[in-house]
């Protein structure tokens, strides 16, 4: 007797992952509602609504930068995880781990040379795009009612970016780093009033220091982004609240 | 009951018709009122068989499950207690029209028990005068399915970039210097690129203005501009002081990066780039 093959989109595991609409799911259908529903029944999808104005599909109109600036900061997590696995944020006397783990990762972490590299070029490419971004925004002016409140999202993201940039600078502990960063908190110690307050909460010290390091390493990879991820998560919410894409011109 | 069924008065439908559209009310708006003006001009000139429906609405009522509210509530409450039930569109035929606020009826504590062999399901159904409907008035305008239009296109930015970001990233290793070293000082000493503007400030103003009072600045300055520009339009055509102005300072912050990132040189002395070289490092 002949065994029938078991058809695996037919299959209740099968089923019970993709919801119906989905494109994987048998009898998927190009028709208006299967479209609708590949978009609504899809926890990354949804969100974006189930129709987009069609100009806002135009290379020209967006230049895909505000896309490009969350797709860099999906790659510059994934990274920044790898290099989390090989990285201690550690430069007291005895030794500088940070640097010696750098020179690890270079030489002989397997493709850690390659992750880092695309974690730094990501990262300056990151600051460049949600600059231009912006910049994109302000000349389709797509900050008019109603979006007022998400350009202002929007500058906080700005400044959230450079701070995670800023922050992760400091990180290799090479001579590039610790200077960077002196030069860029020395500013620090100019505000009025509170100028040692500021350098002390800014260094963990009065100088750039090893408690420097860990203090922006917990910045980096665990508070910037968190806030980060709350104020992407708000101006992508409002992008849809507020009616889509701006324009057409 | 449907539409069709209903007792109503064809003349006062037309009529109403004709003047919610020459109104410039939405089409759909308009029959709605013009059908409900059709029904309420029946039932005027018919006030006999109105109270005919509303005491049918009354016996109907223990039927929909809540027998204590007849005897106590008055006929528009209980008729509305029967709308859950059965017989919905009597209901609406018996609530008083003049009404614009009813009140609710008084919990009588007798919870309602589902008739026998009823679907296990809710039924819920909502009397909502027209005027009480939030109407988006938005043109629907020229749309597309996000799937497969946006998303594709998505995809395709994102390909492109992780494979310009790993081509890059393959040909040039990002620099790493000798450990730090804070007795030694590198001549000269920069700040990470996008600072270098505010550093270039620093040759011209106090530490204070260019690093605290420039900063804060531009970040309030920038966060308050969709509050200060209050010209609705978005064609260029119209926002030439704005985009002028925007421009000048995008550029001002840019050139001033520029400068910072190359013309600068050991001792952050001016230098030109061609001829003793650059001092920039990412």
């Amino acid at each position: 007797m002949a065994i029938k093959p078991p058809n695996l989109r037919e299959s209740e595991v099968w089923k019970s992952i993709f919801r119906p609409g989905s494109i994987y799911r048998k009898g998927y259908k190009d028709t208006s509602r299967d479209r609708a529903l590949a978009t609504m029944n899809n926890v990354l999808w949804h969100l974006h609504p189930t129709k987009v104005k069609r100009h806002g599909l135009k290379l020209t109109y967006t230049f895909c930068l505000g896309g490009l600036s969350f797709f860099l900061f999906v790659l510059l997590t994934l990274t920044g995880i790898f290099l989390m696995f090989f990285y201690r944020p550690m430069a007291d006397i005895g030794g500088a781990q940070a640097y010696t783990d750098m020179q690890t990762i270079r030489t002989s972490v397997f493709f850690g040379d390659l992750m880092r590299n695309l974690h730094r070029w990501g990262a300056h490419l990151m600051v460049l795009s949600v600059t231009l971004h912006m910049a994109r925004v302000f000349y389709t002016g797509a900050y008019k009612p109603p979006r007022e409140f998400n350009w202002v999202v929007g500058v906080v993201l700005l400044f959230l970016t450079l701070g995670l940039s800023f922050t992760g600078y400091l990180l290799p502990w090479d001579q590039l780093a610790i200077w960077a960063v002196t030069v860029g908190t020395s500013l620090a110690g100019y505000s009025p009033f509170i100028a040692k307050q500021a350098n002390f909460l800014l260094l963990g010290g009065a100088i750039v220091s090893p408690n420097t390091l860990l203090r922006w390493y917990v910045l980096h990879v665990l508070a910037l982004p968190f806030v980060l991820v709350l104020f992407l998560a708000v101006h992508f919410w409002r992008i849809r609240k507020d009616g889509g894409i701006s324009g057409p011109l | 009951m449907t539409w069709e069924e209903t007792n109503k008065d064809m003349g006062a439908y037309q009529q109403a018709l004709d003047a919610q559209s020459s109104s410039g009310v939405d089409s759909r708006v308009a029959e709605g009122r013009a059908r409900r003006a059709a029904v309420r001009a029946y039932r005027n000139e018919h006030p006999d068989e109105d109270a005919a429906h509303a005491a049918e609405a009354r016996t109907a009522a223990p039927a929909g499950g809540a027998p204590a509210a007849t005897a106590t509530a008055a006929a528009a409450p209980a008729a509305a207690a029967a709308a859950p039930g059965n017989g919905g569109a009597v209901a609406v035929a018996a609530a008083p029209m003049t009404a614009a606020v009813r009140e609710a009826p008084l919990p009588t504590g007798n919870i309602p028990t589902p008739k026998k062999g009823a679907p296990d399901k809710h039924r819920l159904l909502a009397i909502v005068p027209p005027e009480g409907i939030q109407r988006v008035e938005r043109e629907q305008g020229d749309r597309v399915h996000t799937w497969p239009h946006l998303l594709l296109e998505e995809f395709i930015a994102m390909s492109i970039l992780f494979a310009g970001m790993l081509i890059f990233s393959s040909l040039i290793n990002a620099p790493l210097r000798e450990l730090a070293n804070p007795n030694l000082t590198p001549n000269p000493s920069k700040a990470p690129w996008y600072f270098l503007g505010l550093q270039e400030l620093l040759r011209y103003f106090h530490p204070m203005v260019a690093g605290i009072v420039i900063p804060t600045f531009i970040l309030v300055g920038l966060a308050a501009v969709p509050f200060v520009d209050r010209n609705p339009s978005i064609r260029p055509g119209d926002r030439k002081v704005a985009i002028t102005l925007f421009t000048i300072l995008f550029m001002f912050g840019a050139v001033l990066t520029i400068i910072g990132s190359f013309f600068r040189g050991p001792g952050y002395n001016w230098v030109w780039p061609w001829t003793q070289g650059v001092f920039f490092e990412l």
